[in-house]
């Protein structure tokens, strides 16, 4: 277990910029995702924390020790790839095996390590298979008792459930976080998925171009961006101007809709789209701002508008975050 | 498919299969067969006999078996690294590679033989560079002797290795060794552990597929090995051509036939155990 620094980390391929000069510190038994649209340089982050690239600049901490040129070899680390990368040619049980054989553990010590492991991603009873004959979501808990066997001092996952189906997804995301939590071992998240990113963890790094935009708790970021792009990027963003010219982001869930005449504002249904416990409406502002998009989620009770009907719109100051 | 579909897939195949029956299959059927009948006698054994009761036979296949091992070998010993160096080239220096690999397959192997007789021979480029750094002071002989047949075949046949070997080793995921480094491997161990059993298919099969291809091989050991290098191809050619026994080459060819086939049924079984 390790706390992790990253300090005016670049990694610049000719005069493209993977990483800008990023600053990042996780604490021991943190659990922190990296966000980002792709090619805003978030696996390049993940892969020079790994130690498989090398940074052109900066430092990078792990524990304290500076490891910015130590191989992967030597950070015991736990990476789990999206594709799993799991070797084809051995069987899950030898594939948990591996991390510790290379730390010359073996014989029944390295036996009772590994079905710890599998037990702990509950996949007993699968230990003679080939990763061939599994599921994906099986594939990818092989991949993560790997990564945790050998107590690395960090996780590093890359989008680890990227190439599974939303169900399975969900289910996954619960026992990640319980895992993580049981194993209290520092974790470093990659997703292009803003909703993995707001439930898994404690804080939220959004990148994009190479460039850290916001660090923050999942509801600071979500509610309080710290710009545009981190607005956008958290789910759906309604922009609104301000008195002083200036414009201010409202989410969703807070605008408030009623029948007419129950608020100054009003607005047309564009398109009602049923959620199951909510509603969203795509509407068109009509005073003011004619024909500005906005969009609301609110709780569905009763009956719901419908397409073309005209609703009044209002939302508290105090919803407004200034962008 | 049905059974009618069937059949009219068999109607467009029917003409090719008549003539690989008719021209190729039959031909060697009776070639082979050649062995177990005796004019006016009927079936015998007596051939084979024959192949057992002269030494020179069991020699030159002994003989064969041993020149094919060492240039499969050698093969194996240029053609992994070879294919590995290729593996880690960037494009276009791959594609130079790649063509430089192929190129020998589109000139003659006739040219290709006898080009080594230019490098090899005693006023050759490789004894006048030999001789002129001193370090030998007579020319050595590479050439009329195995050391000159094994080189040969094993230029010859190098791309029937690489190949495949080159294709099973870019087919190699880049984050199964990356995965390795992280999970703590050093180079040496990801190497033995993942990459090498990762390709050892792939070997298995271009080194099985060479020493094949050597067993039969007859220009090559031909022209290098000037007639004092007998392998079985060139026993089958003065069987033939020169001596006129064609009983007794059909004999040696079965042999060889069967020879080559268990070898291909073991490589079979070992590609089975190791892929399940």
């Amino acid at each position: 277990m390790s706390d992790i620094r990253l300090e005016g980390v670049s990694k610049r391929y000719g005069p493209v910029a993977a990483a800008d000069d990023v600053d990042l510190a996780v604490a021991q038994g943190e659990f922190v995702t990296i966000l980002g649209p792709s090619g805003s340089g978030k696996t390049t982050l993940l892969s020079l924390i790994a130690g498989l690239n090398r940074p052109t600049a900066g430092r990078i901490f792990i524990g304290g020790r500076d490891v910015t040129d130590a191989p992967a070899q030597e950070r015991n680390i736990g990476l789990v790839f999206q594709s799993y990368a799991l070797f084809p040619h051995m069987t899950v049980l030898e594939n948990v095996l591996f991390p510790l054989g290379v730390r010359k553990i073996g014989g029944a010590v390295a036996r009772s390590q590994a079905l710890d492991a599998l037990k702990l991603v509950r996949l007993e009873g699968l230990e003679d298979r080939r990763p061939s004959q599994l599921s994906g979501g099986q594939q990818q808990r092989v991949a993560l008792a790997r990564a945790i066997v050998f107590k690395p001092d960090i996780l590093l996952l890359d989008e680890p459930l990227g190439a599974l189906d939303r169900k399975l997804r969900e289910e996954l995301q619960v026992e990640l976080k319980q895992l993580q939590r049981t194993l209290g071992v520092t974790t470093i998240l990659v997703t292009h998925d803003q909703e993995e990113a707001l439930s898994l963890s404690d804080r939220i790094m959004v990148l994009d171009k190479g460039r850290t935009q916001q660090v923050a708790a999942p509801a600071e970021a979500y509610l309080k961006p710290a710009n545009r792009f981190v607005a956008e990027f958290l789910g759906i963003a309604n922009f609104v101007g301000l008195e002083d010219g200036r414009t201010g982001l409202v989410r969703p869930e807070r605008v408030r809709i009623g029948a007419i005449g129950t608020a100054a504002k009003t607005a047309r249904v564009v398109e009602a789209i049923y959620l199951g416990q909510m509603v969203r409406y795509h509407l068109a502002l009509e005073n003011g701002a004619a024909g500005a998009p906005m969009v609301a989620a609110v709780p569905f009770v009763g009956r719901a508008f419908a397409t073309g009907e005209r609703v009044a719109v209002s939302w508290e100051a105090a919803d407004i975050w200034p962008v | 498919m049905n059974r009618q579909e069937r059949s009219t897939g068999f109607g467009f195949v029917a003409p090719l299969l008549v003539l690989m029956v008719v021209a190729f299959n039959a031909p060697i059927a009776y070639m082979l067969g050649l062995a177990f009948w005796d004019k006016g006698q009927g079936f015998t054994l007596e051939h084979y006999q024959g192949l057992l009761e002269a030494p020179v036979y069991l020699r030159v296949l002994g003989n064969t078996m041993r020149i094919a091992l060492i240039a499969t070998l050698a093969n194996v010993l240029i053609g992994y690294p070879l294919a590995h160096w290729m593996r880690g080239l960037q494009n276009r220096a791959r594609l130079v590679a790649i063509a430089l690999v192929v190129l020998p397959f589109w000139v003659s192997i006739l040219v290709r033989t006898y080009s080594w007789i230019v490098v090899l021979g005693n006023a050759g480029l490789v004894n006048r560079a030999l001789q002129w750094s001193g370090l030998t002071e007579q020319p050595v002989q590479f050439l009329y002797n195995e050391l000159g047949v094994t080189i040969g075949m094993a230029n010859v046949l190098l791309p029937f290795l690489v190949l495949p070997l080159f294709a099973a080793m870019i087919r190699i995921d880049d984050r199964l060794l990356q995965a390795a480094a992280s999970l703590g491997a050093p180079p040496r161990t990801i190497f033995w552990k993942v990459y090498f059993p990762l390709t050892l298919p792939a070997l298995a099969a271009g080194t099985l597929l060479v020493f094949i291809l050597c067993l039969g091989f007859y220009i090559t050991p031909a022209i290098l090995g000037g007639g004092r290098v007998p392998m079985i191809s060139n026993l089958l050619d003065t069987l033939i051509n020169q001596i006129p026994r064609w009983e007794q080459a059909s004999a040696i060819s079965t042999i060889l036939l069967v020879v080559s086939l268990l070898i291909f049924a073991a490589y079979r079984r070992l590609d089975r155990t190791a892929s399940l």
